[in-house]
């Protein structure tokens, strides 16, 4: 009987977590904040085009208008262009860059 | 006027405008999609290279206009080859889109009994809309107040400055217009996550 089952996969040891993250997600999405979008509308594009909850959303939005902007998804080059060219779509400002 | 609201019973996003409110709606859609189609969406880089005449896959600089510009923004701040690529395959369907959005809202309004030419006054226009078509709006309007707001220069907690101005200044008008597109839009949001 099998009480524990070997790790399918080597995962390089000295990584953390987070640089394990960092290593298969290495790119973002930015959205800036404009003068222009309403809150109410940056909120629901959230919610709407990366199905996050509308806490998230909200807190995501914030950062946009008291920051300045906030990285709002993250993962591999042609992932995060796809991104950037849906909040285009949706009229927000976004860029991308690697992290 | 009182925006959309949604219909109980058929979920649909419903809205009332006057003959005149219609009719400004569809001269801004309007002005949105002669903008789109009218200002070349082509590479402008002087090149006779061969290569270069048998590229017409898109634009690789930043539009002129500057409405254009926030519309297709930078993808990549610190990279002009990579900015450039990005926006030769994104550009021409963005630009797409937007069009295809304001036409919504245009082919909205003439079925909901937009005459051509308004004349008859006290004309009400009813609108009403599945959830498909309620988004076209709703992003079209984020692209006609980028577009008002772009022309006029709207800057972050400037509503002193408009409050100040002469109420004939065109500007003033204007601006009414713009805040008058995000109310709707507003009312919109609330209308499709209620």
């Amino acid at each position: 009987m099998c009480v524990s089952a070997a790790s399918p996969v080597e995962v390089e040891p000295t990584l953390t977590p987070d640089e394990i993250t960092l290593v298969a997600k290495p790119w973002v999405t930015i959205v800036w904040n404009d003068p222009v979008n309403l809150m109410s509308y940056v909120t629901y594009v959230f919610e709407k085009y990366f199905g996050y909850d509308k806490l998230k959303a909200e807190k995501l939005m914030m950062e946009v208008h008291k920051d300045g902007k906030s990285a709002v998804s993250n993962g591999s080059r042609e992932e995060m262009e796809r991104d950037v060219q849906a909040m285009h779509e949706y009229g927000l400002w976004a860029t991308m860059e690697k992290q | 006027m009182s925006g959309f609201a949604r219909h109980r019973r058929s979920g649909h996003v419903i809205a009332t405008f006057s003959g005149f409110e219609a009719d400004l709606l569809r001269s801004l859609a309007s002005q949105l999609v002669e903008l789109l189609r009218n200002e070349a969406a082509v590479p402008r880089t002087p090149d006779d290279s061969f290569e270069a005449m048998m590229d017409f896959s898109g634009p690789t600089m930043e539009p002129d206009d500057p409405v254009l510009a926030r519309l297709f923004p930078t993808a990549y701040q610190h990279d002009e080859e990579a900015a450039a690529e990005f926006r030769r395959f994104t550009e021409g369907s963005l630009r797409d889109g937007k069009a295809a959005g304001a036409a919504v809202i245009i082919d909205t309004l003439e079925e909901a009994g937009l005459p051509p030419e308004l004349s008859e006054d006290g004309l009400m226009i009813d609108v009403e809309m599945a959830e498909p078509a309620a988004e076209a709006w709703l992003r079209s309007f984020t692209d006609l107040r980028l577009a008002l707001a772009t022309r006029l220069g709207v800057e972050e907690d400037d509503d002193d400055v408009w409050l100040a101005m002469d109420d004939d200044d065109a500007r003033s008008q204007a601006h009414d217009i713009y805040q008058w597109v995000g109310y709707l839009q507003e009312t919109l949001v609330d209308a499709l996550t209620h």
